[in-house]
């Protein structure tokens, strides 16, 4: 298919425009059943958890400490990786250096 | 010996006495390159070495590289054997590129740099990466209406995907003989995105909309993750087997990053493998930009159509994101639709960066990521479609 007329090439594009979409509907209702299929289950999985909890409540764990914080920060559900880089980011906002900064923990907000 | 006639040698020798005119224009032009890439930092990693190129293979009597050569195997008088028995140093470099190594190497380092997380928590974002193809397919109509043949077309066009490798490997099995060009043209407007998107953010969109804060995605878990490459391969490919090579590259690269078990191997190709094969691609793509191919009215009418393509795929990004912000009653951010056109992270970045200004507390940038890799995906799927109606 070398040279094709404009009718002809208006048409593939429209063809064109179209399998994009219909590729990427595809993916994107593959993406959500399988977004749904894991959620279902973590759900699973984290249940029993409160009932163990009930039997035998054990104290609650101290958060871990970030490292490089003078034993200070505590992080809840943050790696430290990311806890490092929030610390620069809020820095470079703020437009303090680091050290000067005194974080005191730092927590995922969950949706 | 007579020293007038020895000089009067050594002079015809030289490249200087063999130069033409069009050596001329392209050095200069190779020299213009430079300068954008290293004082105005356009896309420098490639940019550079696209330059550099194109002024190694404009030196007359250095013979680096052989467009009769590749015209010859174009015409399939030649093979590979011939070029490698003939050809300088910058043929060698362009068998990759001719045999889609470069490319796909490239794309399995984008891979490997990539979260898909944003996309996994948000996949409606797929909606918008799709939109922003646009550009691709009204680019491929103009380049016909211009004089163009199909195949040059569809080459032209891809350029509105703003993804540079999936447009050198469309490009070189299509119409090799407007891979410069076309190169140079993704290359620079990719780098002129910051330019090129925010009139048409603020013409297509509201204040009110500009303003709208998105809500928290939710956290995709590490299987998530690991499941989704290896299903995207096998959906894509089953259903365009012509991107599998693409698509197959990117998602390995994405696979090796998730395990958590082939650190190493991520490694490799976010940093050592992505930089050789930058090195070898952008040189071989400078390369090609002989001067008796490149100074034709084409590559105007190529650098015409690549802006258009550029302008038309934010639009259609946009238009899609202002449809699903009706549709949500607010809750989608519509400039989170030019992300749709691939150029990863600069895109996105626009888009945080358009928020910011009109409410200082938007942050975008992850919702943004989501088309911003949806449109990576998708302008390898109109790449595919492209190649199927008009590959060999």
């Amino acid at each position: 298919m070398e040279n094709i007329t404009l009718g002809q090439g208006g048409i593939l594009a429209l063809l064109g425009y179209a399998t994009v979409f219909a590729g990427l509907i595809l993916l994107m209702l593959l993406t959500i059943i399988l977004g749904k299929f894991f959620m279902a289950t973590a759900k699973k999985t984290a249940a029993p958890a409160p009932a163990k909890q009930e039997e035998a409540p054990a104290p609650a764990a101290e958060a871990p400490k970030a490292p490089g914080s003078a034993g200070q920060l505590k992080l809840y559900n943050v790696e430290p990786k990311t806890a490092a880089m929030v610390m620069a980011i809020v820095a470079d906002k703020m437009g303090k250096p680091i050290n000067e900064l005194r974080f005191l923990s730092i927590k995922e907000v969950a949706e | 010996m007579n020293i007038g006639e020895i000089l009067l040698n050594l002079w015809e020798k030289s490249g200087f006495a063999a130069m033409t005119w069009q050596n001329g224009v392209m050095l200069l032009i190779g020299c213009v390159l430079l300068y954008l890439a290293i004082v105005k930092k356009f896309e420098p990693l490639l940019l550079c070495g696209i330059a550099f190129g194109c002024i190694l293979t404009n030196l007359p009597m250095a013979n680096m590289y052989h467009q009769e050569l590749w015209t010859a195997f174009m015409n399939k008088e030649i093979g590979y054997g011939e070029i490698m028995k003939s050809g300088g140093l910058l043929d060698f470099f362009y068998i990759g590129v001719k045999t889609s190594i470069y490319p796909c190497l490239i794309f399995m380092g984008v891979g490997a740099m990539t979260d898909f997380g944003p996309l996994l928590s948000n996949p409606k974002s797929l909606l918008l990466g799709a939109a922003a193809q646009m550009g691709v397919f009204a680019a491929f109509v103009g380049a016909i209406a211009l004089g163009f043949t199909g195949a040059q077309a569809a080459s032209i066009g891809i350029i509105g995907g703003a993804d540079g490798p999936t447009a050198i490997f469309l490009t070189s099995k299509l119409a090799p003989e407007l891979l410069g060009a076309i190169a140079v043209a993704a290359y620079s407007y990719m780098a002129l995105i910051p330019l090129i998107q925010p009139p048409f953010m603020k013409l297509l969109t509201t204040k009110e909309q500009r303003k709208i804060k998105m809500e928290q995605t939710r956290k995709v878990s590490k299987a998530e993750k690991i499941v989704f490459p290896v299903a995207v391969t096998l959906f894509v490919a089953l259903l365009l087997p012509d991107t599998a090579p693409l698509i197959g590259c990117l998602m390995l690269g994405n696979l090796a990053k998730e395990t958590g078990v082939t650190d190493r191997l991520s490694d490799t190709m976010q940093n050592a493998l992505m930089n050789i094969v930058t090195i070898l691609l952008s040189v071989s793509v400078g390369a090609t930009m002989v001067g008796s191919n490149f100074l034709t009215p084409e590559t105007l009418k190529i650098v015409v159509l690549g802006v258009v393509a550029f302008i038309l795929s934010t639009c259609g990004g946009l238009l899609v994101g202002v449809l699903m912000c009706k549709l949500t009653k607010g809750k989608i951010n519509p400039l989170i639709g030019s992300a749709g056109v691939s150029a990863v992270p600069m895109a996105a970045r626009v888009a945080n960066k358009e928020g910011q200004k009109a409410n200082p507390s938007n942050f975008l940038l992850m919702h943004a990521m989501g088309p911003n890799v949806a449109g990576v995906i998708g302008s390898a799927i109109a790449a595919g479609f492209l190649l199927s109606i008009f590959g060999a």
